[in-house]
This record gives C-alpha cells, sequence and structure tokens, in this order.
C-alpha cells in the first residue's frame, strides 16, 4: 500500500458536481491580494508582477505534469529554465556583423562539423564488433579514439572562441522575433529532458532528481562562461520584445499587451492540459503514477509514457523560461538561482495542489505575490530587529540586504516541509473521479 | 623530472585529497540510502553546517590549538561531529519521521529533505554571511616541501599540514566503520536492516535506535567532510549545490548502500576531476621532440576547464547509470 502517491485518496463520484466553493473562495482572495498590490505599489510595478507570476505559471505548469500528473520530481527546473532564456536571447538579439561579416563564422562551422564527424567515426568504431572484432579490442579502440578526437576537437573550438571573443565580442542574435525563440527553447528544453529521462527514468525516481540537479548545475556553468555564445557574466540586453515596448507606449500599457500575450499562452496550455488530463492518455499516465505494477501488467509501455510526460514537462518549462527571459530583457546567466526558479516553482505546484491545473495557477500567482511581497518584508523586520539590537547595545552585521534574501531561503525551505507534512494534496487537491 | 612532480601535486595529493572528501560525504549518503530507502539532499548542507560550528567554536577559543600545537580547528572537530549528529537526529525527529510514518513514497521523503538543505542553507548564510572564512584563525597553515632527492628535480612535492589530517583522519574513519559495521552488534543490526527492514523489525532490532544510531553517524561524517574541506580551501557557506552532485555520484558509483563501494567511488570521483581538469600538455611537452613536425600541441590540453569541473561527477554518474545501474560493487538498493 506504500506505493500510493500521497495525493491518492478515492473520493465519491457524487461529490464531483459540487459547487467549487473553495476554488471561488481561494480565486477570490487571490484577486484582492492582487487589487491590494495594485493599490499600494502602483499600475506599473504590479503589472509587472502579474506578468512574471503568469511565467512562472507556466513553469508550474510544466512541474506540475511530471510531479502531479506522472510523480516524477524534477530538481533542476533552473536548468530548463535558462536553456528557454539563452533560446529567446540567442534568437531575437539584433545581428552582430562583426562575427558574421568576418571568416568567423565559417570558422566555428568547421569545427562544428569536425566534432559531427568525430562523433560519426567514434560510433562506427564502437560498432566494429559486428565485422568481427574482439569485444575489448572495440572497446579500447573506441574509448581511446574518443579521447584523442574530444581533445582534438576541443583544442580547436577553444581557438575559434577565443577569436570571436576577442574580436567580435560574442556571435550576437539571429535578429528573428521572440517567439522563434521561444519555440526552439521548448524544443532544446525538451531535447535534454529526453537525455536525462532517456537514462533515468527506468531507474529509482532518485536518479532523477540528482541527475536533473546536475544538469541545470551544468547548463548554467556552461551559459555563464561561454563568453563567446552567450557575453558570460557581461550579460545581454535589452531583448526586443514581440509586443510593443515600454518605450512606444510607456511602461503599464505596454506590460499589459505583454500579459494579455502571456495569458494567451497559458490558456492555450491549460485548456490542451485538461483535454490531455481527461483524455485516456491522462487516465493511462495516472494509473502508472498510482499503480506502477497493475499498469504495466494491463499491458501499458511504462517507460515510454513516462519519458513522453516528462519530455512535455521539459518542453513547458523552456517556452516559460523563454516567455521570462524575454520578459526580462535582460539575459543573466548568474541570475538564474535554484531558489528563484527550481525551489520557487516546486513550493507553487505542492501549495497550489499537483495535478490540478487550476490550483497549480492559483499557486504560481499567489506563492510569487508573496514572494515578491517577502523582499521588502524581510529587509523591514531585519531592520526592526537592528534596531531592537541597536538599543540593547548589539552590534548588527553591515550587509543586511543579502542577509534579508536568505531569511528567504529559510522560508521557502520551511513552507516546502510544512505543505509536505500538513497538506500533501496542497490547497486545490487534485479531484480524483472513481468509477464506480 | 619537473613534469613528474607538477603532476603529482595536481593531480595525485589533489586527487586523493578531493577523494577523501567526497568519500567520506558519500558513506554517510549511502548509509542514509540503505536505512531509510531515499537520497538525502540535505547531506552537503550537514557537512556545511559541521564546518560552520567548527568555525564558530574555533573563533571563540582561538588560542587553544597553538597551546597543543594542532590547528584548533581540529580540537574543535568532535564537539562539531556531536552537534552535527544531533542536529540530524532532530531533523529526522521533526521533518522526516513524520513523512515515513505517513508511508510516502521516497521521492516525497527527497523533496523534504530539499527543502531541510534549503532551511539549513538560510540559517547557516543568516549567521554566517555568504563570503568564505578561513578555518585557521590563529594559527598558521604549515606547508611542508618535500624535496625529491633526483637529479634535475628542482620543483618539491607540496602537501599542506591540514591535506596531511585528511589523510589521517579518512583511513581512521574507514578503519572505524569498518570495525563498526563487522564487528559490532548495532553495527550488524544496521547491516541486517539494510538487507530487509521486515526481517530485521521481525527478529527483534530496534529499527528506530537503528535510524537514530544512522543519523548520528551519517551526521558526524559530514561534520567532518565538510571541516576538513573547509581546513583545505576556505569555509563557504553556498558550497552545497556543487556538492551533491560529485557526493552522490560517488555513492551510486560504489552501489548504493554499499559503505565501502562509497569510499572508492569517492576516489574514482575525485581522481577522475583532477585528471579532467589536468592539462596534460604538462606532461607530453618533454616529448615534444620526439613528435613528427606536423603535430603541434595546443598549449592548454585540459579536457575540460575548472569552471566545467561539475560536468565530470555529472560524466561519471551518466555513464554508471546507462552501463551499470547497480554500481562497481554491486549496490542493494536499485
Amino acid at each position: 500500500m506504500n506505493n500510493r502517491h500521497p495525493s491518492y485518496t478515492p473520493v465519491d463520484s457524487t461529490v464531483t458536481r459540487r459547487f467549487p466553493v473553495r476554488e471561488v473562495v481561494l480565486f477570490a482572495a487571490l484577486l484582492v491580494a492582487v487589487l491590494g498590490v495594485y493599490a499600494i505599489m502602483g499600475a506599473a510595478y504590479s503589472t509587472r508582477m502579474l506578468v512574471e507570476a503568469a511565467c512562472y505559471a507556466i513553469l508550474a505548469l510544466g512541474l506540475t505534469i511530471q510531479w502531479g500528473y506522472a510523480g516524477q520530481f524534477n530538481a533542476g527546473v533552473m536548468g530548463f529554465v535558462a536553456l528557454g532564456g539563452f533560446c529567446a536571447m540567442l534568437f531575437s538579439v539584433p545581428v552582430n556583423d562583426a562575427f558574421w561579416g568576418t571568416e568567423l563564422p565559417g570558422e566555428l562551422g568547421r569545427v562544428l562539423l569536425y566534432g559531427l564527424a568525430a562523433i560519426v567515426l567514434v560510433i562506427g568504431v564502437s560498432k566494429l564488433d559486428r565485422f568481427g572484432m574482439p569485444k575489448l579490442l572495440r572497446t579500447v579502440l573506441a574509448v581511446a579514439l574518443a579521447v584523442v578526437l574530444y581533445l582534438v576537437v576541443i583544442s580547436m573550438l577553444r581557438e575559434v572562441t577565443s577569436e570571436i571573443q576577442s574580436r567580435a565580442g560574442f556571435v550576437g542574435g539571429f535578429g528573428l522575433p521572440p517567439w522563434t525563440g521561444w519555440i526552439v527553447g521548448g524544443a532544446l528544453a525538451g531535447g535534454v529532458g529526453y537525455f536525462i529521462g532517456h537514462i533515468c527514468l527506468g531507474l529509482r525516481s532518485d536518479y532523477l532528481a540528482i541527475a536533473t540537479l546536475g544538469i541545470a548545475e551544468i547548463i548554467k556553468a556552461f551559459l555563464k562562461n561561454s563568453d563567446w555564445l552567450t557575453r558570460g557574466t557581461a550579460t545581454v540586453s535589452p531583448l526586443p520584445w514581440p509586443t510593443p515596448g515600454p518605450s512606444a507606449l510607456g511602461f503599464t500599457l505596454s506590460r499589459a499587451i505583454y500579459l494579455s500575450l502571456t495569458a494567451v499562452i497559458i490558456a492555450v496550455i491549460f485548456f490542451l492540459l485538461h483535454r490531455a488530463y481527461h483524455a485516456p492518455w491522462g487516465r493511462m499516465i495516472r494509473a502508472i503514477r498510482d499503480n506502477e505494477v497493475s499498469a504495466a501488467a494491463m499491458g501499458k509501455d511504462i517507460n515510454k509514457r513516462r519519458l513522453e510526460i516528462f519530455v512535455l514537462g521539459c518542453i513547458l518549462m523552456g517556452l516559460g523560461g523563454g516567455v521570462l527571459g524575454t520578459f526580462n530583457s535582460l539575459f543573466d546567466p548568474q541570475g538564474y538561482l535554484p531558489l528563484n526558479h527550481t525551489f520557487l516553482v516546486l513550493v507553487m505546484v505542492i501549495l497550489g495542489g499537483p495535478g490540478n491545473n487550476l490550483g497549480t495557477l492559483f499557486g504560481a500567482v499567489a506563492v510569487y505575490i508573496i514572494w515578491i511581497m517577502s523582499e521588502p518584508l524581510a529587509l523591514f523586520i531585519m531592520q526592526l530587529v537592528a534596531s531592537l539590537g541597536e538599543g540593547a547595545g548589539w552590534q548588527m552585521p553591515t550587509n543586511l540586504e543579502s542577509r534579508a534574501l536568505q531569511a528567504r531561503v529559510l522560508v521557502i525551505g520551511m513552507l516546502i516541509t510544512i505543505v509536505l507534512r500538513f497538506a500533501p494534496r496542497g490547497l486545490l487537491p487534485e479531484n480524483i473521479k472513481s468509477h464506480g | 623530472m619537473n613534469e613528474l612532480v607538477f603532476f603529482i601535486n595536481n593531480v595525485l595529493i589533489a586527487g586523493s585529497v578531493t577523494g577523501s572528501i567526497y568519500a567520506i560525504g558519500a558513506i554517510g549518503v549511502t548509509l542514509i540510502f540503505s536505512i531509510m530507502r531515499f537520497a538525502h539532499f540535505a547531506h552537503a548542507d550537514m557537512m556545511t553546517f559541521g564546518a560552520f560550528m567548527v568555525l564558530l567554536l574555533t573563533t571563540a577559543f582561538p588560542a587553544l590549538g597553538p597551546a597543543i600545537g594542532v590547528p584548533t580547528a581540529l580540537i574543535m572537530l568532535p564537539l562539531a561531529m556531536l552537534l552535527t549528529a544531533l542536529l540530524a537526529v532532530g531533523i529526522d525527529k521533526a521533518f522526516y519521521k513524520p513523512l515515513r510514518a505517513h508511508g510516502v513514497k521516497p521521492i516525497v521523503l527527497v523533496i523534504g529533505s530539499l527543502g531541510v538543505t534549503l532551511m539549513l542553507q538560510g540559517l547557516i548564510r543568516l549567521f554566517a554571511g555568504t563570503s568564505g572564512q578561513s578555518l585557521y584563525v590563529d594559527d598558521r597553515k604549515e606547508i611542508l616541501r618535500i624535496a625529491l632527492p633526483f637529479e634535475g628535480a628542482r620543483a618539491p612535492i607540496v602537501v599542506t599540514e591540514p591535506q596531511l589530517y585528511l589523510f589521517v583522519i579518512t583511513i581512521v574513519c574507514v578503519v572505524a566503520l569498518a570495525l563498526f559495521l563487522n564487528r559490532s552488534r548495532l553495527g550488524k543490526a544496521m547491516r541486517a536492516m539494510s538487507d530487509n527492514p521486515e526481517l530485521a523489525q521481525a527478529s527483534g532490532i530496534n529499527t528506530n535506535t537503528i535510524v537514530a544510531v544512522t543519523w548520528v553517524i551519517a551526521g558526524g561524517l559530514a561534520a567532518i567532510a565538510g571541516t576538513l574541506l573547509s581546513l583545505d580551501v576556505t569555509f563557504k557557506p553556498d558550497l552545497s549545490f556543487f556538492l551533491l552532485l560529485p557526493i552522490f555520484a560517488a555513492a551510486i558509483v560504489g552501489g548504493v548502500g554499499h559503505p565501502y563501494g562509497a569510499i572508492a567511488g569517492g576516489f574514482v570521483v575525485g581522481f577522475a576531476e583532477t585528471l579532467a581538469v589536468f592539462n596534460w600538455n604538462v606532461l607530453l611537452r618533454p616529448f615534444q621532440d620526439s613528435f613528427p613536425a606536423w603535430l603541434e600541441l595546443p598549449s592548454n590540453l585540459a579536457f575540460v576547464g575548472t569552471e566545467y569541473k561539475i560536468v565530470v561527477p555529472f560524466f561519471i554518474l551518466v555513464a554508471i547509470l546507462v552501463w551499470r545501474p547497480t554500481g562497481l560493487f554491486k549496490g542493494k538498493v536499485i
């Protein structure tokens, strides 16, 4: 019995048609909170907060289908978000003539072709046992060849990239509309998700968490240190918007238009997910989550379905990361933090209700408002404590602001553990229909 | 000859240092894995906590070490181990035990441990700030230079004092753990429980005690690993996410639930890291004359730059999961 998902409790089918009191109350409270923020912080600030909350909602929907629908835990949302942001940057930033006007693109392309050829060669050698070569010899040969070719290609790549960096700054973008970057970002995130999922999904569920945590740090390290591709710590800005920018319409109106764009994206995703959840496919996914053995006994291909749902979630995260990156109008690889882009999303999902799309949307907006408002609040409390402490003759540390930020780390951690213990099904639990 | 010394300094010694630290960390992770069946993500922050306790105690009594002749941090280590062990047992009582009693899936415990890791991180950084600090408050880091008795070897082999302590402590830990697991009643009960919890419980083993003992050992080892790491470089409060991956990779490489495997895995990962960032050009340069003329070695022949070090444990993890998911020494839990 221990194999059941924590959110699994059979619900009588007669109560599913009830009036959604809980939903109405929670969303009304959310509306009041949003209006309160508008009244206090002003329209431009609040609209920005709403757009960011909407971007996080896309990420949270991606995580809710992984964790809520299928019980897979992705601890590296940050990596997929960063990939999406990177693609949005790469596709939308204007073309850099200092790079494209020289012979450098050809050089780079040549090295990449060499890399491709090296991969083909190594794969070819690793198949040599089919032609009667002893397996041990083949393995030794393939590994040795891979090491040597890797060193050759990586040295050439280092040469070209340092040349690009010194002569052109960085590669620059493609000058295409941002939505192309969002789509490619989603596809790229999905590709990375396929790679990870293919390796880990047949094994213990913990391994997926470890591997995603690792790939997120690797993606961040890559984006941070590839100055030739992303300008690294120097950051890239501004990223053009697909909608009219603030310079044309002013902050509030332009952000409101961007908000409606994200709202449309969320509506489309929400509709598709809703259909998928209630389709036979969704039932199958939940059956696998709740009882893997019996689902396998019914002839379902468990690993394939798991891979599907994991990749789908990663695609949504890449897409959301792209939308978020474009909105911020700044690509800063160091700005991607596990706390802001992994654990915040996790809290949104488990607090809102894993497996319940509406709950996830609620969780995303509610948690984001709390998150944004907690920064001035934490600083205020710290200053209050400091002034009290000074009265008592206690020397307060100087870097108050960075420490106030750490208080938020603590709060997020506490939220996760408390929700898991006392409300494992979230505020808006998944509504599980039982069929007779 | 100098190139060889350079190799020894940068690969053999550095690899053994990181390898020992990963090994001690991975033992804790693998013990928790085998008793409680979940990946404990808060382990790296328990390491940081242990090191932080040492830092606090050392700043409180900086004069103790010079009076005896060993670094103060090492004298404070047993106390910090005790505190970290207490913390580990407390965390289990407060956060993991209710979840276990609820009969949740292991993956929910993993998420719970991520919550714990954030709480620890928040607390540590709230008090310690985010900048690095040296554990050598009042004493000086001794550096031993061993000159080689060979012709032409001008560069000496360099070993620092904390590295020597590290090797000694690692060996002591491993021997003590082996004795504990093989000879003592409690250790045998632990192994029984890791093999089959229900059977162990049925044969009269108090599983609650075993869980508590596991946390004490894991906490103590985490404090050791964290302190040794901070002694070798500096105490940094935000290392945890970079430590987690190598430690888990080490535990999985050795076979999850297999303490000796974790030690081997730790050294595999540690040496792989140092070998991957080592610039092989240094070793090949003396033979440059015997190479054909068209072959010109690039000046940087490292597999990955130091900034991409984290790729190495990940690659090892992926390779082991693809080819041998049970680990080098058949792990028990899969």
